[in-house]
């Protein structure tokens, strides 16, 4: 059993509001902001390694997690973080990650699960700088495969020959069974307690969240191989679909007043909001 | 001359309002290309649907019907979807932002090589080119893309386009559903589990009064409901009161979750992080309720009251009712 993960790095979420525009609006820079991997595909490397342990949290796997990203070399770094996860090897293919768009992304998969022929591939729903949720589904209708996209719970059973996933869709949830290979999308309650179910660990649940590296989990990451590729090695067509153009900064909404009582916020909802 | 096609959203056998607001789109966009837009809608049986459709004002409104399509399959909507395009010869193909359409297109786009875009907001005509704005990094950028495929294939946000009030009657056509494709023989739909709620939809509601963290426990997202109810408004809440169990995902307000645009927006007992703020910003007025006067949640609020919810949402309620009466 092979699971691919892709994993794109993103300047850090939680300061997306510090990324800046230059001053011809034709780029986004997040100087000074450090490089993560996309949660959602963090979320994926967790996903992939609940599927596969033979214990919770063992990190012990019923087969190979390999992680692939596209992006300069620098994104390294990501990948190793994916590895001390537990991930067991790395790709990096070399490429400028402004000029890509989604469906650029979805090819050059598509090129390395000709390599790699997993049985599985695990992508975020979406990337939390480009925020288009695009590259997975794209994936799917190239090779062919099913597609079960936000899953925010996926079980295997034993012989892992098929998940079912709970999909997070509009109005509720929607299950689907997927026979391998398949393309699966992740939403964020996988990484809850929960999330996956292998049907060999049983016991006690996961933590919240993706797990932290262990001391020497980041240690055995630095001797976990990582290939090289470039888009050109794999014959990617590389022209732009979609071409981003500009860059504006979208009107701020600014901060209003601070109210003593409850009474006072009414009477300005009534009187000056005009909304109740 | 370019033709825009509409995929409808239809749930809970109503026509949802979002597809209105991609009308509105629709129809600028057609406007700028000289076109005209036709619907399109996918479901089992949709006779209870084909009138709403047809006051959409469409050159034409397209219904595939089948057994299995209520189940929105991705792997089997998007042949259907482009069999319409390729027989109507269409440029442009639209849908809300909805979990289907964001599942559908891309599976769409890359089955006919056509660049997509993605919860766009704003429309534009520069050059003889369309021009697509749409957010980015948590809403913190617009991105402004053209698409360099003769097909263009767009989800919008429907918080952004006013909802297109309906007049007249468009011709109906029942198209010859194409056969399933080989590869729904390895996915099988095995239910849908309704998030249930008896207010009303979160997209489309007029208020909306989200918890946090805050409310520490489902039971006490009561008072939150309380007063939802009284103001005939929906229920919202943050990632954390979500992953915390103590409200269905269905309901998650963000970057990740619904994107709601109401006149009024209750923020209580959340911080107001960037991922939260991103799906709420475009309400009218925005009122927190955070006993840490520190919160970034007022930075993007227009009142606020720094106080103990469990103290302050209950007063609130009796308030409202005063003035009410
Ligand atoms: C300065 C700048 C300029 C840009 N210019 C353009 C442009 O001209 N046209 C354009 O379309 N986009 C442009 N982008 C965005 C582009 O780089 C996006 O990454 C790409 O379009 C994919 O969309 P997304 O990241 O939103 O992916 P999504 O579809 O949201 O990603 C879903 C999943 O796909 C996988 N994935 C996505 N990207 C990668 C990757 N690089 N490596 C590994 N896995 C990946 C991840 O698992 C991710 O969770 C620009 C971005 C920047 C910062
Ligand atoms: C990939 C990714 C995607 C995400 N997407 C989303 C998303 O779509 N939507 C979303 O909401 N979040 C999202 N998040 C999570 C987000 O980053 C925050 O963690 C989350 O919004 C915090 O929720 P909160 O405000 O309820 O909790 P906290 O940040 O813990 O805030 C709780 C607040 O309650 C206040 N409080 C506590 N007790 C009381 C009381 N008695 N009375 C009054 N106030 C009180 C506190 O002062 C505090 O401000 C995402 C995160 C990631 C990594």
């Amino acid at each position: 059993m092979k699971i691919l993960v892709t994993m794109k790095r993103v300047a850090d979420p939680d300061n997306a509001n510090k990324v800046k525009i230059s001053g011809d609006g034709t780029q986004v820079t997040s100087e000074g902001l450090e490089w993560k991997p996309n949660p959602f595909d963090e979320y994926g490397v967790e996903a992939a390694m609940r599927i596969l342990e033979d214990g919770v949290g063992s990190g012990k796997l019923r087969g190979e997690v390999v992680v692939v990203t596209i992006g300069p070399e620098e994104v390294t770094q990501q990948i190793r973080q994916c590895l001390a996860m537990g991930a067991d090897r790395g790709i990096l293919v070399s490429g400028d990650d402004t000029k890509l768009d989604a469906m650029i992304v979805a090819r050059t998969m598509a090129k390395i699960v000709e390599k790699e022929q997993p049985d599985v591939v695990i992508m975020g729903k979406q990337a939390v700088d480009g925020d288009s949720n695009q590259a997975s589904q794209m994936l799917a209708e190239i090779l062919g495969w099913p597609q079960a996209t936000f899953a925010g719970h996926v079980e295997v059973p034993e012989d892992l020959s098929s998940a079912t996933v709970t999909r997070e869709v509009d109005g509720g949830a929607a299950k689907v069974k997927v026979a391998f290979p398949a393309v699966l999308s992740v939403d964020l309650r996988i990484v809850t307690p929960t999330g996956v179910t292998n049907n060999v660990a049983t016991g006690k649940d996961y933590q919240e969240g993706p797990r932290y590296a262990s001391l020497r989990g980041i240690m055995k990451a630095k001797k976990k191989p990582i290939d090289k590729l470039t888009l050109d090695d794999l014959g990617v067509d590389q022209t732009l679909q979609v071409r981003t153009v500009s860059f504006t900064q979208p009107a701020a909404r600014s901060a209003g007043v601070i109210l003593e009582t409850v009474q006072e916020l009414v009477q300005k909802l009534q009187d000056e909001a005009k909304v109740l | 001359m370019g033709n825009v096609l509409i995929i409808a959203q239809i749930q809970d056998g109503e026509v949802k309002k979002a597809t209105n607001s991609t009308v509105t789109f629709a129809s600028e966009v057609a406007s700028h290309l000289g076109g005209a837009y036709s619907i399109l809608a996918l479901g089992d049986d949709l006779s209870g649907q084909s009138e709403a459709l047809a006051a959409l004002g469409a050159q034409k409104v397209f219904l595939a019907q089948a057994d299995g399509l209520d189940n929105a399959l991705a792997e089997r909507w998007a042949p259907i979807i482009e069999k319409v395009v390729v027989d109507g010869g269409f440029q442009v193909v639209v849908s809300p932002a909805s979990s289907t359409g964001k599942d559908v297109l891309p599976r769409l786009a890359a089955r006919l090589g056509a660049g997509m875009a993605s919860e766009v907001v704003q429309v534009a005509f520069n050059d003889g080119k369309l021009n697509y704005t749409r957010p980015m990094y948590a809403g913190n950028v617009n991105g402004t893309v053209v698409i360099d495929t003769p097909l263009e294939i767009i989800t919008i946000r429907p918080t952004e386009f006013e909802a297109f009030s309906s007049t007249g009657a468009s011709p109906v056509e029942k198209i010859d559903v194409p056969q399933a494709p080989e590869v729904l023989g390895k996915i099988e739909f095995l239910g849908f589990e309704k998030a249930e709620s008896t207010r009303p939809d979160l997209a489309e509601a007029g208020v909306v009064v989200s918890g946090g963290r805050g409310l520490k426990s489902g039971e006490n997202f009561k008072l939150i409901e309380d007063l939802a109810d009284l103001l005939g408004g929906a229920v919202g809440a943050t990632r954390a009161a979500v992953d915390a169990g103590y409200i269905h995902n269905d309901f998650q307000v963000g970057q990740t979750g619904k994107i709601v645009a109401p006149d009024l927006y209750f923020a209580v007992g959340l911080s107001g992080a960037l991922q939260h703020v991103a799906g709420m910003k475009s309400s009218k007025v925005i009122v927190a309720i955070n006993k840490d006067e520190e919160a970034p949640i007022f930075q993007v609020s227009d009142y606020g009251v720094v106080a103990d919810l469990f103290k302050a949402l209950p007063e609130l309620v009796e308030e409202i009712k005063k003035v009410a009466k």
